[in-house]
C-alpha cells in the first residue's frame, strides 16, 4: 500500500551524470556550485516577494481591510512594483557613518540567510546540503545574524540606530539560548542531527504527537523564542517604529533598506521551517495510525506541498500574534527569556530526556 | 605576576541627549522632545514646543466675534466642537443672551460625539504607541461613523465650525437622531472589544500598570485637567462641577481614579467614552423644539471688560479669555488649552522611566499639538 515519496535525489543525481559526461569533476563542482546558488537566490527573491504580499494581506485580514487591490488583481504585483521603487531610490550614506561597515551590514544580514537556507530541506532529497550537524549548523549560522544588525546600527552614527542595536544585541543574544534549548529537546527525541534523519525519523508520526507534552512545549517556546530570534512581532523592539522610528536600518534606504526588509521574511522563513523540520515532521505527510486509505490519500499530495502547507501554517500563527499584541519593553523582554523562558526549557530538556530514557514516547 | 580587576566605579554610562521629534512617529505632530538618556532610562526630558504655533490669540484680535470660532477649529482638530462652543458661551455669556433649549442640547450632542470621536482616535493611536497596530483600524472603523454623523449635520468631518456666538450654524439634518442612536447602539455592542483587544492584553498591562505615576497632588500643581487629572483623583470635571449648555440636566458618573499610572490614564478614557453615551442617550429623545439661533446683531460688539469660559474638552480644561474694549474686536484673547498644561507634567511623569514607556505615557496625555502651541 506503501505510495513511494518522490525521491528528489534521482532528478539531481541525472543533472549531476548529466554535466559529467562533458565537464571535468572540477567543472561539474562549478557548475552545480551556480545551479544551486542560482536556484537559492532565485527562492529567496521570489519567496521574500510572496511573503511580503502575504504579511500585507495577513495583516490587512486582521485590521477588517482588504490590503493591496490596485497593482495587478488583488494586488498580486504590489510587493514587485514595491521592490522596483526601492531598487530606484537613492541610497544615502550619512556624512559621519562609518562607510565600509555602513555598506557591509546589510550583506552580512543577508548572507546569512542564504547560508541557512542551504540546509532547509524543502522535499525529499532537495536539499542543497545534508549536513550530519544541520540543525546546529542552522542555528550557529542564524545567530551570525546579529552582526549585521549591530554593525548597522553602529556605523549609522545615529542614536536611533545604536539604541535598537544595542536592544536586538541584547534580545538575539538571549533569545539564542532558548531557541537552542529547544532544538536539543527535540534532538534527543531524534537522535540525530542530521535534518534528512530527523524527518524519516517522524515517517510514522510527527514529533509534535510522539513526543507528546516536552514537545508541545518545546514548540510553543520554540516560537516564541524564533519570533524574537526574527525581530518580528512582539518582540520588534529593535525597530520599534513609535519608539524609534525604524531602529538599526533607521538610515538606510534603497536596496541595503530592501535587503534588511528581505532579510526580515527570509528569516521568517526559516524559523518556520526549522519549526515544521523538527516538530511537524517536514515534509512528511499526515498519517493517522492504521488508516491506510487515509495515509495513501495523504500520501498522494506531493511533500513539497506538505512543507510549504506546514511552513505557511507556523508563517501564519507568527504573523497572527505580530498582529495582535502590543510590543513588549527591553526589561520584560530579558525578564520573559531568562526568568521563564530557560528555565522551563532546561526542565523540559530533562523531562524529555526521562521520556526517551523510559520510552514512554509513541 | 599581577592581577588586574575591574574598577566597576570608573565605567560608567554616558548620558547622551536625543532629539525625539519634531519628525518623530510617536509625538504625534511637530513636538521636539530633548531626552536625557542613560542607555535605555530616561532622566530628563525637555519639551521644545512652538514648531506649529499659528498666532491664532494674535489672529483674534483682528477678527469679529462670529469669526472667531473658525480658528478655534484649528486648534484641538480633534475637540473641534468644544472650542467653537467655549467661544460662542464666551460672547454668550457676555452679551448675557440665553440660548434656546434646542441649541443647548444639541451642542450637549455635539460635543459628547466629538468627545467619543477623539477618545476612540487617542485609542487607536495609544495601541499604536505601544506596538499593537491593529487597534488603530478598529478604532478609526468606528469614528468614522461619527464623523459621516458630523458631515450630515454640518458638512465638516474635522474642522466642524458648528456652534457660532448666538447658536448653532445649522439645525439637525433630520435622520441626526436616529443616525446617533443607531450608533450609539453600535458602538454599546463594539466597546468590549476594545476592553478585550487593549485593556485585557496582559502585555499591555505589563507595560502601564505602575508606569508614570502622578499623585493627585502633582496632578493638581501640574494644572492636569480631563482625563490624565481625573486618573489621578483630580476631579476636574467641568461638565460636573460648572454645568455649561445641557450638562446640568443630565445625570453621569465623573469617572475618578486613584491610582494615577498610565493604565489609569487609559482606563479613565475607555470609561469616559460609555459615559459619553450615557450622556448622548439621555439627550437624543428630547431635544427640544425650536430655533437653532438667536436673531444676533449684525456686528456684535461686547461691552467692555473681561470674560472667561471654560470648557471640557477631550484632553481637559479648555478656557476662553477675552478682554474687549467695546470695539467688534477682542482687545486680547487667551486659550488656556488643556494640551499645555498637560504636556508639563511629562518631565515629573517620565523620569526613571524606560524610552518605551516615555511613549505611553505620552500617550496617555493624548496630545493634540496644535493645541499646545495654539
Amino acid at each position: 500500500m506503501a505510495f513511494d515519496i518522490y525521491d528528489f535525489t534521482s532528478l539531481t543525481s541525472s543533472i549531476h551524470e548529466g554535466l559529467a559526461t562533458f565537464l571535468p569533476p572540477v567543472g561539474v563542482l562549478i557548475a552545480e556550485w551556480l545551479l544551486v546558488g542560482i536556484s537559492v537566490l532565485l527562492f529567496v527573491a521570489v519567496f521574500g516577494l510572496i511573503l511580503v504580499y502575504l504579511e500585507r494581506k495577513v495583516c490587512a485580514l486582521f485590521q477588517q481591510r482588504l490590503g493591496p487591490m490596485r497593482v495587478g488583481k488583488w494586488g498580486l504585483l504590489q510587493t514587485i512594483a514595491d521592490f522596483i521603487k526601492l531598487l530606484m531610490k537613492e541610497l544615502i550614506t550619512p556624512n559621519k557613518a562609518d562607510k565600509f561597515l555602513y555598506n557591509l551590514a546589510p550583506f552580512i544580514v543577508i548572507i546569512v540567510t542564504f547560508m541557512a537556507i542551504a540546509a532547509i530541506p524543502f522535499a525529499k532529497g532537495l536539499q542543497a546540503i545534508d549536513f550530519d550537524i544541520g540543525v546546529l549548523y542552522v542555528s550557529s549560522v542564524s545567530s551570525l545574524g546579529v552582526i549585521g544588525v549591530l554593525l548597522a546600527g553602529w556605523s549609522s552614527n545615529n542614536k536611533y540606530s545604536l539604541i535598537g542595536a544595542m536592544r536586538s544585541g541584547a534580545q538575539i543574544i538571549s533569545y539564542e539560548l532558548s531557541v537552542g534549548m529547544s532544538l536539543i529537546t527535540m534532538i534527543i527525541l531524534a537522535g540525530s542531527m542530521q535534518i534528512s534523519e530527523i524527518i524519516q525519523a517522524q515517517s510514522t508520526g510527527w514529533f509534535i504527537f510522539t513526543g507528546h507534552i516536552p514537545a508541545v512545549i518545546a514548540f510553543i517556546v520554540f516560537l516564541i523564542a524564533g519570533t524574537a530570534e526574527t525581530n518580528r512581532g512582539p518582540f520588534d523592539l529593535a525597530e520599534a517604529e513609535s519608539e524609534l522610528t525604524a531602529g538599526f536600518h533607521t538610515e538606510y534606504s534603497g536596496i541595503k533598506f530592501a535587503f534588511f526588509f528581505l532579510a526580515e521574511y527570509v528569516n521568517l522563513f526559516i524559523v518556520s521551517a526549522m519549526a515544521t523540520v523538527l516538530f511537524l515532521g517536514g515534509w512528511m505527510p499526515f498519517h493517522v495510525g492504521s488508516l491506510d486509505g487515509f495515509n495513501a490519500v495523504m500520501d498522494f499530495i506531493p511533500p513539497i506541498f506538505w512543507f510549504f502547507g506546514k511552513v505557511m501554517f507556523v508563517i501564519f500563527l507568527i504573523m497572527w500574534f505580530k498582529w495582535t499584541f502590543p510590543r513588549l519593553r527591553i526589561d520584560q523582554i530579558l525578564t520573559l527569556e531568562w526568568k521563564y523562558l530557560l528555565p522551563v526549557n532546561l526542565l523540559n530538556i530533562l523531562l524529555m530526556t526521562l521520556i526517551v530514557l523510559m520510552g514512554w514516547h509513541f | 605576576m599581577t592581577t588586574t580587576t575591574l574598577d566597576f566605579d570608573t565605567i560608567k554610562t554616558q548620558e547622551y541627549l536625543v532629539n525625539m521629534g519634531p519628525q518623530h512617529p510617536s509625538t504625534h505632530g511637530v513636538l521636539r522632545l530633548v531626552l536625557k538618556l542613560e542607555g535605555e532610562i530616561v532622566h530628563n526630558v525637555d519639551p521644545v514646543v512652538g514648531y506649529i504655533h499659528s498666532g491664532i490669540e494674535k489672529m483674534c484680535e483682528s477678527l469679529t466675534y462670529p469669526q472667531i470660532p473658525h480658528l478655534t477649529d484649528r486648534m484641538d482638530y480633534l475637540s473641534a466642537h468644544m472650542n467653537n462652543e467655549a467661544v460662542a458661551l464666551c460672547v454668550e455669556n457676555a452679551l448675557q443672551i440665553e440660548v434656546p433649549d434646542r441649541v443647548k442640547v444639541i451642542r450637549t450632542i455635539m460635543d459628547e460625539l466629538q468627545r467619543l470621536a477623539s477618545h476612540q482616535l487617542w485609542w487607536c493611536v495609544m495601541g499604536m504607541d505601544m506596538g499593537a497596530l491593529t487597534t488603530f483600524f478598529y478604532g478609526l472603523r468606528d469614528r468614522e461613523l461619527i464623523l459621516d454623523i458630523f458631515e450630515e449635520t454640518c458638512g465638516a468631518r474635522l474642522t466642524l465650525n458648528y456652534s457660532t456666538p448666538g447658536g448653532v450654524m445649522f439645525d439637525i439634518h433630520p435622520n441626526f437622531q436616529k443616525r446617533v442612536k443607531d450608533f450609539v447602539k453600535y458602538f454599546r455592542a463594539k466597546l468590549p472589544e476594545y476592553n478585550q483587544l487593549l485593556s485585557g492584553n496582559v502585555i499591555f498591562r505589563e507595560r502601564t500598570i505602575g508606569i508614570g505615576y502622578l499623585s493627585k497632588e502633582d496632578a493638581i500643581a501640574w494644572g492636569v485637567t480631563g482625563p490624565s487629572g481625573r486618573a489621578s483623583g483630580f476631579a476636574c470635571d467641568v461638565r460636573k462641577h460648572h454645568p455649561y449648555s445641557a450638562y446640568d440636566r443630565v445625570s453621569f458618573n465623573e469617572i475618578l481614579r486613584t491610582e494615577g499610572d498610565t493604565y489609569a490614564r487609559y482606563q479613565a478614557r475607555v470609561d469616559e467614552m460609555a459615559e459619553s453615551l450615557d450622556i448622548i442617550e439621555q439627550l437624543i429623545d428630547n431635544i427640544p423644539q425650536g430655533d437653532h439661533q438667536v436673531k444676533m446683531k449684525g456686528v456684535i460688539k461686547l461691552p467692555e471688560g473681561e470674560y472667561y469660559q471654560r470648557v471640557e474638552t477631550a484632553r481637559g480644561e479648555l478656557g476662553v479669555f477675552i478682554v474687549s474694549d467695546g470695539k467688534k474686536n477682542p482687545y486680547r484673547v487667551k486659550f488656556r488649552s488643556p494640551g499645555f498644561s498637560n504636556l508639563a507634567a511629562l518631565n515629573h511623569m517620565s523620569k526613571g522611566a524606560k524610552i518605551a514607556d516615555l511613549v505611553a505615557i505620552m500617550s496617555t496625555l493624548d496630545l493634540v499639538i496644535p493645541d499646545i502651541d495654539r
